[in-house]
């Protein structure tokens, strides 16, 4: 299994004006791996609110940090780590509702995790003290999606 | 009508909130986004669309969605938003839609 892993990483200052480099850079990461047109807009679509929240809530529009984007490709899944060193929001922690009651509240804020936890598999926030917080995104390999299995992989 | 072009996230979406506020502002609640142009979409785009539409139905008005290409209907399918909001595969059939109707998606 190891020896398929490949591992990416794009670090960029923290402002929305890179949001559409990292959504290029991951879709050319979730092509390159075999996930289909439709599966790639989406996983793009994942980590740009993560590193939207990440530039909003953790660094308050201050564009004068820095928001790092991992990928880990396997024959399995692919992983992608969005590290901050701001003020730890753990996102997972928050409710998700359903739209229409997002909408009667007028919190859209609430709309981009709702897609994260849509779109992908597993979603997990972990905070390392005085170091980093990282939100680690998971999304598997379906076959059903029109992904091409690894060689050898299980049906 | 308000056309959008290329990309709508957060970076660029306050200028969109901008637009279709002095729409409303103005007095016009009756508003067609025309999608046929725009590539992409993100919650912060999604985020105008859910915080205005309460205000322009209240106004008489609606905020119609029109020609949204595949990979952009996708993302609002995701949300269930075709449930919420009135989305037509036209701008002429959006426009239809209202001077058929009383706004009322």
């Amino acid at each position: 299994m190891a020896s398929y892993e490949r591992t990416f990483c794009l670090q960029v200052p923290s402002s929305t004006e890179n949001l559409a480099l990292i959504r290029e850079f991951v879709s050319a990461i979730g092509e390159q791996a075999g996930f289909s047109e439709t599966e790639t807009v989406q996983l793009a679509l994942a980590v740009d609110e993560a590193c939207t929240n990440v530039i909003e809530h953790a660094y308050q529009n201050e564009a004068s940090h820095e928001v790092t984007v991992r990928v880990t490709v396997d024959e399995n899944e692919i992983t992608f780590e969005v590290i901050d060193r701001g003020r730890g929001f753990d996102p997972t922690a928050e409710p998700v509702l359903p739209v229409e009651e997002l909408i009667r509240q007028r919190r859209s804020g609430g709309l981009g995790l709702r897609l994260i936890r849509t779109i992908m598999d597993d979603v997990q926030y972990r905070i390392v003290p005085g170091q980093m917080n990282e939100l680690r995104m998971v999304k598997k390999r379906h076959a059903a999606g029109g992904v091409n299995p690894a060689p050898g992989a299980p049906r | 009508m308000l056309g959008l072009r290329g990309y709508l996230d957060a970076h660029t979406a306050p200028r969109f909130e901008a637009a279709v506020e002095e729409e409303l502002r103005a007095g016009r609640p009756r508003l067609v986004a025309d999608c046929s142009q725009l590539d992409y979409i993100s919650s912060a785009g999604l985020g105008v669309f859910m915080t205005f539409i309460d205000e322009a139905r209240a106004a008489g008005g609606d905020i119609k969605l029109a020609a949204i290409q595949p990979k952009v209907y996708q993302i609002f399918d995701v949300l269930g938003f075709p449930a919420l909001f009135d989305i037509q595969p036209t701008v002429e059939g959006a426009v239809a839609r209202f001077d058929a109707g009383d706004g009322e998606g």
